[in-house]
Order: C-alpha cells, then structure tokens, then sequence
C-alpha cells in the first residue's frame, strides 16, 4: 500500500541534482575542498593585498598630510573668504533684505554701525578694510576712520552719522561692494586672476587695459615654458642619444658632467647665471674684448637670460629620462632596418625615433610643468616682464597676505597642469611614460 | 676576379674587435647560390661575428668577401640587399606585423598594391595571415619568430642570414619551425646562411655544415661526412654522441695504426688525424657503432667490459661498461625484437671495427 512509485522519481531527482549541480556550477564556478575556487582566489588575494597597503601606507600618510591637505585648502581658500561676513553679521542680514537700488535705509546703517564698534572693540576692522581695498583703493584706511567714528556713536540716526565720518558710504558702489563680500564663498579671486572685475552695479566686466595682468602672464608663463621645453628638447636629445650608443665607460663619464648640474642647487646655478649675466661678467667681457660686439649687451634682467639659464637647469630632466628610454632600444632594431634596405637615416626616423617618444614625451612634460612653476630663476635673472606666474603667487601669499589670490593663482596653475597631464596621457598613455 | 661558381666568398677574412685577440681567424669559406650552409660552434667561437661582417654591421679586420662576383668593402649593408634574421628577431616593436614587412617594401618604393599582396602572400607563407593587425608584443615567441622570417623573405634578397632564429624555443615548436625553414628554403631557392650551436637542428637542416671553433673553421662538410668521418677530435666531441679513449700510437700501417690504450689494451684505429708512431691520440668511436658480445674473430677490436648502468631509453638503452680502463664508455642497444637485456656488473665483450674507430689528435 505503502510502496512508492517507483517510475519517474529516480529520474525526476537525478535530472533536479544535475540542475543543481550545473546551477553551482554557474553562480560559483569550480568547487575546490566544498570551497568555490573564487573565494579561494580572493582569500589568498587579501593577504597580498594587505601587504601591498601596509608598504605604502606610511608614504601615502605622509603625501595626504602635506601634499593633499595643503592643496585642498588651497582650493578652499580661492573661493573662500568669511572675515567680513564674520565681523559683519548683522550688516549681512540687513543687506540681504536691500534690493539694489539706491542707498540701503537707516537700519542697514545701525546694523553696520554695531558692528563696526564690535569690529574696532576686537581691533578687527582694519580686516574688513583690507578686503574692501582689494576692490576699491583707499577704503582701508576710511573704514579704520568709519570704524573709530562708529565706536564713538551712541544713538542714531547713523546713516548722516556714517557718511559724515566717511564720504564712501554715501556711494551706490561701496554697498553693492560690502554685500558682495558678507558672502564668505566668492568668485572674486578667480576673476581677477582672469583680468575681470565688478562695476559699480556688480556686473562683471573686464578690467581696464592698463590694469589687465594676469592673462598677460598666464600667457607669458607657458610661453616661457613651452620655449625653454624646446630648448631642453633640441639640446638634449642629440646628447640623449651621443650617451646611449657610446661604450658603457665614456657615456658614464659623460653621464656624471650632465648629472653635475644636478647636483647642485638650483639657487647656486641661478646665482652663477646671474654673475655670468653681468653687464661687467665674463660673458660680456669675452664677447667685448674678443671684438664680437662692440658695446657690452644687456643680458642680465631680459627675457635672453631667464630663458637661458631655465634651459640649462631643465637640460638633465628632458635629457634624463630620454636617454633611459634610448638605453632600452635594442641596437638590432636600426640593424634589421638597415639589412631590410633602409639608409641611416631612414632607418634613425622610422624604427628609432618613434621608439624614443615616451621618453621625450615624458622628459617635456616634466620640463614643462616644472617651468610652470619657476620662481626664483626669473625673478633673479629676469626682467619686470619676464616674471612667471608663481611669482605672483609668491607676492601674494607672502607679502600682500592675500590668500585668496595667490590660491586662486595657485589653483589655475594646478588646473593648467592638469589638462596637460590628461592631454598626454591621451597622447601617449602613463603607463609608457618611463622616468630615470 | 672570382673562382666560378661560389656566391658568397670569405677571403682571407680576419677579424679583431680590441686589437689583441682574434676573434675570426683567416677565415676561407665559399658558398655556392642555393645552398642552405650552417655555421655551428659553441659560445663565442665567432659565428655572429662572420655573420655581421657578411651583412655589413662589423668590418673586416682583414681579407675581402664577396658577394656575387662583388666585393662587398665598400658597400653599405642597406645596399647589400641581404635579408638578415636576427638572434632576438628585431621586429619593430611600434610597428604592425603587417607593417614590419611592409618596411623593406617601402624602402624600395614599391607600389602600395604590391606592398600590400606581396605582405599578404608572405604572411601566408608563414600561416600568419590572421596576426596581420597584431603588434609583435601581442604574439607568441614562435609567430614572432616566423614574422621575422616572413620580414627577412618578403623582399626576396638573394641571401639570407639567420642567427640562431630558433634559440628562445621550446623544442617542440623548434622542431617544427625547423623543418618550415627548410621547406621555404627549397621552396624559394634561396641561399641561407645559418647559425645555431645546436647540432641537431645544424645536421637537419644544412647541405653543409662549418663547425667553428676559437674563430676557425675546423671542418666543413655535408651533415652525413660530419657525423660519420670528423676530422678532429674537436668534431667528434661537438657532434653526437661520442666515446674518447686516450693513448699513444704505437704503430702506423697505412691507413690504419695500433694504439695504446691509456689503462690497457692494443687498438687497431683508422689513422685520420695522427702525427706519427709516439704522438698521443685520441680515439673517437660513436656509441651506435660498438657491439655487445660479437662472435668471436668477427671485428679486430675486442676486449672484455662490465656493465656499469643501464638507461632505459624507449628506441634503445643506453648501456654504460668500463673497459680499457675507462668506465664512461657508452654502448646504445636497439631495442629490437630479441635484444638481451643485461643486469649491471655482467661481464661482457665489447667490439668495434677498426673503421668505425677514427684515430684523431690529442686535444
Ligand atoms: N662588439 C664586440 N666588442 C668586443 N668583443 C666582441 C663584440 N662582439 C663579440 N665580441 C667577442 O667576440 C667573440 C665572438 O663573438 P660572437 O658574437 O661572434 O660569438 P658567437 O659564436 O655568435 O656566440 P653565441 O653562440 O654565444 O652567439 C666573443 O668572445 C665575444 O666576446
Ligand atoms: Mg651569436
């Protein structure tokens, strides 16, 4: 009664087991000791990989903390400056209620007014001053006057109070300037950094011809650079490639006279540059006495001499990593060129060269982004229009103490820097470039 | 003026790179047109050398070659239209394998409709059509052997050198490359000029073969002669297998001499390379010629042995007996139907005829 029909069930669960056993076989491929092979895979994996990450670690903290963070504040600090909103805070509600027409009305006046006897309490307002002279020239020291008037004020009406302690507040211009810059995020640094400023009503628009700066020297800046990387390129791939095909001996030698400059610090070459530059140096004295000219040239503080000497300190970073390169071509490359039937020549341009190009393309761009970067050379030996980008970052983060500019500087460089890394490595792939 | 007939002539060839050592020594070397002619010897014996000098990458230190009738001193290796294989094939790495082999096409200016059947008739030469857009990095050792081969062909030179072309192989894929290069080179009747230091692939191969040794040609003939009849003890040692007694002839008739065995027993040899009764000799004999326990009276050569170790070898078994005092002697048994198997420390009767035992020199 009991007895189980026999037919179809062995089938029906062989035929299920089969499924199953193909359905594993499918989510979790070959099965090793119970254990899919995958997990097998990725447990072995791990330990190689914790180990990859312990090695780097100390290095990787050590690019975070002064690489990574500084650069992030640095894109911060272009657009960010909270110093007047901070010492402003009531002026900043009441101006944001002001429609931009006209002067603002009596309690935007008695906003400004506290806080300006706030600000001269914590002797702080000489900081909203200078920000405002960033944009409008004088009104450092007349918002000192405003502020010490406003400290002395007890009760209103502050706006004929205020005008009377300084003219400016009477001016359509000075508020939409003060409103502006109670936003602590702004896109003052960047505009300027691009010769483009606000009007009177806060529009934008570009600065005056004469004032107009940077785009002149962002321009200048990669002009410089790209000529000294061309430069570095003529004279040192024929150098790149006298040492590689020399005997191992003589390249050395010669190798050590290329790395002698690199040697040295890049403020005593410049500093050499500088004395064999002189009107009264060597080089003048030898092109003057030996009759070549007949009047000593000026080559110290020109464009001739910032370019030169640049050349010669990048000379050894484009020379470098194309002799590496040239090191890696095997000689039977021109050989089975020129047994196939290819003149020297021929054989140089089409199975040498193009084998050299990750090295040249390496060696350039190093060059070139280094020369982005140029600082002390040109201000030594170059002349008021020959100073380079960094220059003015220096300028301002060191002396005017506006961080906001030089990071905006900053960031633009860094950016500049960055489109012509992608663009190369389009061109050529990184994983090609090859360094000494 | 040329002697009828050779292609390509060595003459007199001297070579040198540092001015102190010879590294080609007085090298005279013809090759007739269609010949496939091997240049085999161990590391550093000059075979590379000779061969760059032919192509055009190293000049002579002395003496002339001479290709068809034209001595090559002054002509640039671009001009000598030699196709050259070389020892690490040299594809160009930047380049296609269709466009290697275009490369020695574009040179000549060839018609980009020729360029592009000659280079598709040469790929299918070597079966490597379906590779055409691959870069040589994307190939094994073997396809880019063979691009190599197709490269040094597709201009159709009227030599070509190969420098060990085969040397980064597995064996497997040697062998059958081997027999490839043979085939082309029936099949297009070229000259080829080949070098390897492995004797199997040089006794395959060649029509003849010259076995360099110390910048010196020590002998040049056809693989059988080479193997069969070496004329220095040199040969004997490089090609195949080869037991050497050492001993002093003793007594010189005609064509054949006596020798004394170093450890004992009188051999009757064939006198090839002996200066004379008293000089020392080396007795060269090859494995497959001895015989195990011959019928009496039946070689002249017969002397007790013990069998030392038996190797078993699939085709044959590689018996070691000492006798005459030397206990690396090295007997092949066939392992044909009815062979007697031995048991190691058996004592036995070895036996050779005195031509298969070449009296040579010392060294
Ligand atoms: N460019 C060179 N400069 C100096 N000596 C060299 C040079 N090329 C080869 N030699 C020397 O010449 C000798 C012969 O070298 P060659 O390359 O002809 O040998 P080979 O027979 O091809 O050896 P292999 O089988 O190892 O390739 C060697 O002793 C080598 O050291
Ligand atoms: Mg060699």
């Amino acid at each position: 009664m009991q007895a189980p029909d026999p037919g179809p069930m062995p089938y029906a669960h062989e035929y299920g087991t089969r499924l199953m056993v193909s359905a594993a076989v499918a989510t979790t491929g070959i099965m090793v000791d119970g254990v899919p092979l995958k997990l097998k895979l990725r447990r072995a994996e791990r330990m190689r990989k914790l180990k990859a990450v312990g090695l780097v670690a100390p290095l990787f903290l050590f690019i975070v903390v002064s690489f990574g963070i500084p650069i992030v504040v640095m894109l911060f600090n272009s657009i960010y400056d909270p110093y007047v909103a901070k010492l402003t805070p009531r002026t900043a509600v009441a101006l944001a209620a002001w429609d931009g027409n006209d002067l603002p009305a009596e309690p935007v006046f008695e906003a400004l007014a506290l806080d300006l006897k706030d600000a001269q309490k914590a002797k702080q307002a000489a900081l909203i001053g200078r920000r405002l002279n960033y944009e409008l020239s004088g009104a450092r020291s007349k918002l000192i006057v405003s502020a010490k008037a406003a400290a002395k004020l007890e009760t209103g009406p502050y706006k004929e109070a205020l005008i009377a302690a300084d003219p400016m507040w009477g001016e359509h211009g000075t508020w939409t300037l003060l409103k502006r810059t109670t936003r602590a995020y702004t896109p003052y640094f960047f505009l300027s950094s691009i010769d483009l400023r606000y009007d009177a009503n806060g529009e934008i628009e570009p600065v005056p011809e004469g004032e107009a700066v940077y785009q002149a020297v962002f321009v200048r800046t990669l002009l410089i650079s790209a000529t000294v990387t061309a430069l570095t390129l003529v004279l040192g791939f024929p150098l790149a490639y006298l040492l590689a095909t020399l005997p191992a001996r003589t390249a050395n030698i010669l190798l050590i006279f290329v790395l002698m400059s690199f040697w040295t610090s890049l403020l005593v070459r410049t500093t050499a540059w500088f004395v064999l530059l002189q009107t009264q140096g060597p080089i003048n004295d030898f092109l003057f006495y030996t009759g070549i000219v007949g009047e000593r040239i000026q080559l110290i503080y020109t464009r001739f001499g910032t370019i030169t000497a640049m050349t010669h300190i990048q000379l050894p970073f484009t020379l470098l990593p194309i002799y590496s390169v040239m090191k890696g071509i095997s000689p039977s490359h021109v050989r089975a060129a020129r047994s196939l039937g290819a003149g020297p020549f021929y054989a140089f341009w089409r199975v040498y060269f193009p084998q050299t190009m990750p090295g040249i393309a390496a060696g350039c761009l190093l060059t070139f982004i280094l020369c982005l970067g140029y600082y002390i050379t040109p201000s030594l030996v170059g002349g008021p229009t020959d100073q380079l980008i960094s220059t003015y970052v220096a300028l301002f983060v060191s002396s005017a103490g506006n961080w906001g500019m030089g990071s905006a500087l900053g960031t633009i460089l860094l950016v500049a820097t960055l489109i012509l890394f992608f663009i190369y490595n389009r061109l050529v792939g990184i994983e090609r470039m090859r360094l000494n | 003026m040329t002697a009828g007939g050779a292609f390509v002539r060595f003459v007199d060839v001297q070579k040198t790179y540092d001015g102190e050592v010879l590294v080609v020594k007085n090298l005279n070397l013809d090759i007739s047109k269609g010949e496939f002619i091997t240049l085999l010897g161990p590391s550093g014996s000059g075979k590379t050398t000779t061969l760059l000098m032919l192509a055009g990458f190293e000049v002579p230190t002395h003496g002339d070659i001479v290709l068809a009738g034209e001595s090559l001193k002054h002509l640039p290796p671009h001009k000598r239209d030699i196709g050259m294989v070389f020892q690490n094939y040299a594809l160009f790495p930047h380049m296609t394998v269709e466009e290697n082999l275009a490369f020695p096409l574009e040179v000549r200016r060839v018609s980009k409709a020729d360029i592009a059947t000659r280079v598709k008739r040469a790929l299918d030469m070597v079966q490597l059509g379906v590779y055409a857009k691959r870069r040589p990095a994307q190939l094994s050792g073997g396809q880019q052997q063979r691009v190599a081969v197709a490269r040094a062909l597709v201009f159709d030179p009227k030599l070509v050198l190969m420098d060990e072309p085969l040397g980064a192989l597995d064996k497997q894929l040697r062998e059958q490359m081997q027999l490839e290069i043979r085939h082309l080179h029936q099949r297009l009747d070229i000259t080829v000029v080949y070098v390897t230091h492995d004797q199997a692939e040089a006794l395959t191969m060649s029509n003849r073969i010259a076995v360099f040794n110390n910048g010196e040609i020590q002998q040049l003939s056809t693989p059988d002669e080479l193997y069969e009849r070496p004329v220095s003890a040199f040969v004997a040692q490089f090609i195949g297998e080869n037991n050497r007694l050492r001993g002093r002839v003793v007594a010189m008739n005609g064509t054949s001499c006596e020798v004394d065995v170093e450890g004992g027993g009188m051999v009757r040899a064939l006198a090839v390379k002996v200066a004379g009764v008293g000089s020392p000799t080396t007795l060269s004999l090859r494995p497959e010629r001895v015989r195990i326990n011959p019928a009496a009276g039946s070689v002249p050569n017969l002397f007790p042995a013990k069998v030392e170790e038996l190797i078993y070898l699939g085709d044959h078994i590689r018996t070691r007996v000492s006798v005459c005092g030397h206990n690396d002697f090295v007997v092949k048994l066939p392992n044909s139907e009815g062979s007697v198997a031995f048991q190691p420390g058996a004592s036995v009767t070895v036996g050779w005829k005195m031509e298969d035992c070449r009296a040579l020199d010392a060294s």
